[in-house]
């Protein structure tokens, strides 16, 4: 399971380059923060605003790449490239991907 | 190279992106600032000093496309070097970037080695443009730097009505024989303290010096109302201030100091002159010859101030003007109608 959402390579070089409290602190603001990009996500699905909607996944993106979560990356990519047409189910598909990827990075947090 | 350490201003939307950019830019030993969007950052850099922007370009309120366009409209932002860091996708952005003015880009999530040597980079293009800034306001007026800054340096010049004042101490060869070689110095920066004074607050340009006398120039760069009068009320200033000088002189028993003016209005072809890697502002044509040889002719009447018909034409107050004999000056074919200042 860790192995497919988050690429620990990535994880490592991230702790030694920038010291591991500061990873974890970085992790931590990842996770209060994504919820706000999904609510942008939602929020702008419900009102067709493409911009907001292709921001907050590119936004997700960026960061998931930051972690080496590339699963997450890929599919927040898809989203961004797409065009409005994207229905619900690919941000119902993104949202359960983060939920996993999150407890893999709590769980990476207390290693 | 790698010593130099700045300012940086990180301007990105995502609150993990700022964090990392921030702790990245400080491990190296930079200082870090952040701003959350475009429209931030335009403010924060009119308040602070920076030396590198480091600029996402996905953002709300204002994005990096946006920011590198309003850079480039603002003559003191213009040259702020500029790394775009971004996951945008496709070529065509990051050539836009480029396009717009960023000096470099880098893909998220940043590579720290590709950061340091970016950075450094740029801040020692920072600091080169920093130097060839502070060396061009030595050189050059102000009005002149400014509009190299503005326009850019190019060859070439414009046809502009202008007024040209000629300005230099009467017998200064004689007059420095018997002084110490520091004394003659001092005594000269005195002069052009005086005289750059009266001509930059009279809106005009110094743009020669050569041993005691100089030249200056009103109404280009910068365009002026009325070139000639405030050509001659520099001089006039000049001359204020040069008699002020003299009684603290006479009181120290040292010789009095005596200037010639000449002042001619008319075309004159301005622009930057020079070869790519030496240049200088100054104008030609036949005024500026007119004012030099006006200035000459002071030593043979005894006027400080002479005027050519132009220039007397445009004074708010003719009056305050003799009629001098006409002239016959080598290069102009014709007879010169001669006004001294009284």
């Amino acid at each position: 399971m860790t192995q497919e959402l988050i690429d620990t390579a990535v994880f490592e070089e991230l702790a030694d380059a920038m010291g591991a409290d500061f990873a974890a602190e970085l992790v931590t603001t990842f996770l209060s923060d994504a919820p706000n990009m999904f609510a942008e996500m939602t929020q702008a699905l419900a009102t067709r605003d493409a911009d907001a909607y292709r921001r907050a996944a590119h936004s997700i993106k960026s960061n998931a790449q930051v972690f080496g979560a590339t699963l997450l990356a890929d599919q927040a990519r898809d989203i961004e490239m797409a065009t409005m047409t994207a229905d619900a189910s690919a941000l119902t598909a993104l949202q359960t991907n983060f939920d996993q990827t999150a407890d893999v990075l709590k769980a990476l947090l207390d290693e | 190279m790698s010593d130099l350490k700045g300012h940086l201003l990180i301007v990105d939307d995502n609150k993990v992106n700022r964090l990392l950019m921030s702790r990245s830019v400080e491990l190296l030993g930079h200082r870090a600032s952040v701003a959350e969007n475009g429209k931030i950052a335009m403010q924060m850099l009119q308040n602070d000093t920076y030396d590198v922007l480091l600029l996402d370009i996905e953002m709300p309120e204002m994005d990096g496309f946006e920011v590198l366009a309003a850079l480039q409209k603002d003559v003191s932002l213009r040259d702020l070097p500029v790394i775009v860091t971004s996951s945008v996708e496709g070529l065509d952005n990051i050539v836009r970037c480029i396009e717009l003015g960023a000096q470099d880009y880098i893909p998220k999530p940043v590579n720290k080695t590709l950061l340091n040597a970016r950075v450094n980079s740029s801040l020692e293009k920072k600091r080169l443009y920093d130097e060839q800034k502070r060396l061009l306001q030595r050189f050059a007026t102000d009005e002149v730097a400014q509009d190299l800054q503005e326009t850019g340096f190019s060859i070439g010049g414009q046809r502009i009505n202008a007024s040209v004042l000629f300005c230099d101490i009467r017998d200064f060869t004689a007059l420095s024989e018997d002084m110490p070689p520091e004394a003659i110095i001092e005594l000269l920066n005195t002069y052009y303290t005086l005289m750059f004074e009266a001509v930059t607050s009279n809106g005009g340009i110094v743009n020669l010096m050569i041993g005691d006398g100089l030249m200056a120039l009103f109404g280009a760069p910068k365009s002026l109302e009325n070139s000639a009068q405030s050509a001659v009320t520099a001089a006039q200033e000049m001359l204020n201030m040069i008699e002020m000088l003299n009684e603290e002189r006479a009181m120290e028993n040292a010789p009095i100091l005596r200037v010639g003016f000449g002042i001619a209005t008319g075309e004159v072809v301005a622009g930057y002159a020079g070869t790519d890697a030496r240049a200088t502002y100054t104008c030609i044509g036949k005024t500026v010859n007119l004012a030099a040889r006006l200035e000459a002719h002071t030593k043979m009447v005894p006027e400080a101030i002479l005027l050519d018909e132009t220039t007397h034409r445009h004074l708010l107050d003719g009056r305050q003007c003799k009629t001098m004999p006409v002239a016959n000056f080598k290069g102009f074919t014709e007879a010169q109608q001669v006004f001294a200042l009284r």
